[in-house]
């Protein structure tokens, strides 16, 4: 898929907003069109910050496209007007954005990825938190769940990732000087991202993950001087990851978690679920819409799915997991008010006592911590 | 707010104490991290100097690079500058000159530097150690190259040697570390021979920028839990990844620590084998024991003894206190020691781990 791609993305990481993705990604831009590159804006949300609106003077917009939902008029980016125009370079603001209904595509990245096919080159911004894999991290330090996220196979292709950074400390200068949001927003604000503890702990995953994809990208290239070098990984430990899938809420979690630890270890991942009759059409409504949805997010973060036929779980899957030479299994901690039904705990004792070749790995939802949803 | 308050432990009070020995520094310390020269550090540096004088901060510029550019000797223009003192080809800051002048920031562009000899102090960060002291701001900039710690690894990526250094621990006491980050400039094609030297080249700046990338990110881990200690919060965030390896006679330590030596190795986390102390152990479980926790320390994991009357509780007490993520068992513990102590300790194990993933281990 990437091969036949000719544009290039370029993705600003920040950890918080206000932090200048948008500012320096605008100067790149300004950067290029003095080398007399062909630059577009295809999307920019001012957020009325004076700096960073400057920073825009003197380039070509595409003007947006108005879309009515529900009788109130929203403003996307026209992506095919940009293919029209075909830029050199086009800027995209808010990576992660929702579309509102209506629009052809359901996510900006998927309209990036539509300018990107065309070769265009595209220079964009987002924020940590709305990085998929993420998801229960970032919840359990603010107490949030973000609902706009990328998947991180998305993130993985763009071919550099820019670590945009400021100190919490000058972020919140900016913030309480009124730079970043107005007062009522910004205090607003300042009860839920930007406490300072989130924001540290933003920013150690905003480094951590720009450290994890420079490393990705430069174990990716022909690394003849590079081989065998510490994070090279060792050979004959190809690890193998399979998640079991259920109705049960969790299962986001776990397979965001095990496709997580799959893409460090560059492990490839498998999800499946058990059902006696090999399909999902004898299921209760909601089971079968609820392991759907599960197998469908699955997919898209790029996982392979299976319905294995079963009339025991455990059996079924670590049977699946031997004829695969998976090496690791992940299944999802029953949940606390469940724990006096001896199902779940009868199942991954099963299937511990069963699969004893492989690691058996429980993954336990984290739970925000003590005063940051208060 | 529900934040769980409590009496500190005495570890607890020993680190404030040392945390108030460095806070008899007055003045505070802002470090810019590059990977290489050329990233943007001075420009980013002089920038913020120029904000903070028109935000009417008293601002000097107390050490300039040997070579600048045209935007840096366009924000000099506008800043008080110290210049420094030369002795031969050697320089060094003007001390005592900054000392008397006792403004409210002091810029310092490139905090790797020896000072020549009669100076009173051998090396520039402590001439910028001396300023905090007597109540001075610094804001300051370093490449990674030249961090003590990581020297042995850095020569190992550029092959060069790197002299004069800056300790770990004087950057982790900055109050603020901000990283000027940028992807190194695409090799342009030439000839195979330069391509593949331009590759190289990128290459080396990658891992090096990679590494600058989590002596931030590390510098701003230690940030967080001093900064979560002073609130008396006892919850961490999971930020990173921190994994405990329980250690048993009888447990397959050598996948258990393999696989947690990966894990950690590629998400920059921790790797710590703990044990928990048994009175009545057989003279062989002791061998196989003592010869567990040898291989779990070469590895490079950080060895804790535990004590407790049942094990599960000693392990899960300090897996929370360290912020643990991730702890790793062996299923063989269902037929040994433990087993007929407790019963199932892998159901306890998972039923009590709220907050963190169990691997479970293959005898």
């Amino acid at each position: 898929m990437a091969d036949q791609r000719t544009g290039k993305l370029k993705i600003f990481m920040g950890y918080a907003a206000g932090v200048g993705k948008t500012y320096q990604m605008l100067e790149e831009a300004q950067e290029l069109r003095a080398q007399g590159v062909d630059v577009v804006v295809g999307y920019f949300e001012p957020h009325g910050r004076k700096d960073t609106i400057a920073r825009s003077e003197g380039l070509e917009f595409v003007p947006r496209k108005k879309v009515d939902y529900r009788g109130s008029c929203f403003e996307e980016m026209d992506t095919d007007a940009i293919l029209a125009r075909h830029p050199a370079v086009c800027v995209v603001d808010e990576f992660p954005h929702t579309n509102v209904p209506g629009s052809e595509r359901l996510k900006r990245w998927e309209d990036v990825q539509r300018l990107l096919d065309a070769g265009i080159d595209v220079l964009a911004t987002m924020n940590i938190q709305h990085l998929e894999s993420l998801n229960d991290q970032v919840w359990q330090i603010t107490g949030i769940r973000v609902r706009e996220t990328v998947p991180d196979w998305v993130v993985q292709q763009a071919d550099q990732v820019v670590m945009v950074d400021v100190t919490p400390r000058a972020l919140l200068n900016r913030l309480e000087r009124g730079v970043v949001y107005g007062r009522e927003k910004a205090e607003r604000a300042l009860q839920n991202f930007f406490r300072e503890s989130t924001l540290v702990a933003l920013r150690e995953m905003a480094l951590r993950q720009t450290a994890h994809e420079v490393e990705h990208r430069s174990l990716a290239e022909p690394a003849d001087a590079w081989a065998g070098h510490g994070a090279g990984g060792h050979p004959g430990t190809h690890h193998r990851i399979l998640v079991l899938v259920t109705a049960d809420p969790e299962t986001a979690m776990l397979i965001r978690r095990a496709k997580r630890v799959g893409d460090f270890l560059d492990a490839e991942c498998f999800a499946v679920t058990v059902q006696a009759s090999g399909n999902l059409n004898g299921l209760p409504e909601s089971a079968r819409e609820a392991i759907e949805r599960h197998l469908n997010f699955a997919r898209n973060l790029h996982i392979e799915t299976r319905i294995l036929v079963g009339d025991e779980v455990a059996m079924a899957l670590v049977d699946f997991a031997r004829r695969n030479q998976i090496t690791q299994i992940f299944l999802a901690r029953p949940r606390q008010r469940d724990w006096r039904s001896l199902y779940g705990r009868d199942l991954i004792q099963r299937i511990v006592g069963l699969a004893r070749d492989m690691q058996v790995v429980i993954v336990s939802e984290r739970e925000p911590v003590a005063g940051v949803t208060g | 707010m529900a934040r769980e308050l409590r009496r500190r432990t005495p570890e607890e009070l020993l680190l404030e104490a040392q945390a108030e020995e460095t806070s008899a520094r007055t003045g505070r310390l802002k470090i810019f991290l590059g990977y290489a020269s050329g990233v943007g550090k001075s420009f980013r540096m002089f920038d913020e100097a120029r904000r903070r004088r028109e935000r009417g901060e008293d601002v000097v510029v107390a050490a300039v690079q040997p070579v600048m550019s045209g935007e840096v000797v366009e924000l000099l223009k506008n800043l008080a500058v110290i210049p420094l003192r030369t002795a031969g080809e050697e320089t060094a800051i003007d001390l005592n000159a900054v000392i008397a002048r006792h403004p409210g920031v002091c810029v310092i562009d490139g905090l790797a530097y020896d000072n020549p000899a009669g100076c009173r102090n051998p090396t520039r960060w402590q001439d910028v150690d001396e300023m905090l002291r007597a109540g001075i701001s610094v804001i300051t900039s370093i490449n990674i190259q030249y961090v003590a710690e990581m020297r042995q690894l850095i020569e190992s990526v550029t092959g060069k040697r790197v002299t004069p250094t800056v300790p770990m621990s004087f950057i982790q006491s900055a109050d603020e570390i901000e990283i000027v980050d940028a992807p190194p400039e695409e090799p342009i094609e030439r000839s195979p021979e330069q391509q593949m030297n331009a590759v190289k080249r990128e290459q080396r700046l990658s891992r090096l920028r990679e590494l600058a990338l989590v002596l931030a990110a590390d510098v701003v881990d230690h940030q967080l839990t001093e900064y979560l200690r002073c609130h008396g919060i006892q919850q961490h965030f999971s930020t990173n990844e921190r994994i405990l390896v329980c250690i048993t006679p009888r447990a397959n330590v050598h996948e258990m620590i393999e696989t947690g030596r990966s894990i950690a190795e590629k998400f920059h986390g921790e790797l710590i084998g703990a044990y928990v102390h048994q009175p009545h152990i057989s003279a062989a479980d002791q061998a196989a024991l003592d010869q567990k926790l040898t291989m779990a320390r070469s590895a490079g994991a950080s060895i804790e003894i535990l004590h407790g009357e049942d094990p599960v509780d000693a392990i899960l007490h300090f897996a929370r206190a360290r912020g643990i993520t991730q702890l790793f068992i062996g299923h063989s513990q269902r037929d040994g020691l433990w087993s007929r102590l407790l019963g199932n300790p892998v159901d306890k194990f998972i039923h009590r781990s709220r907050g963190m993933d169990v691997r479970i281990f293959p005898q």
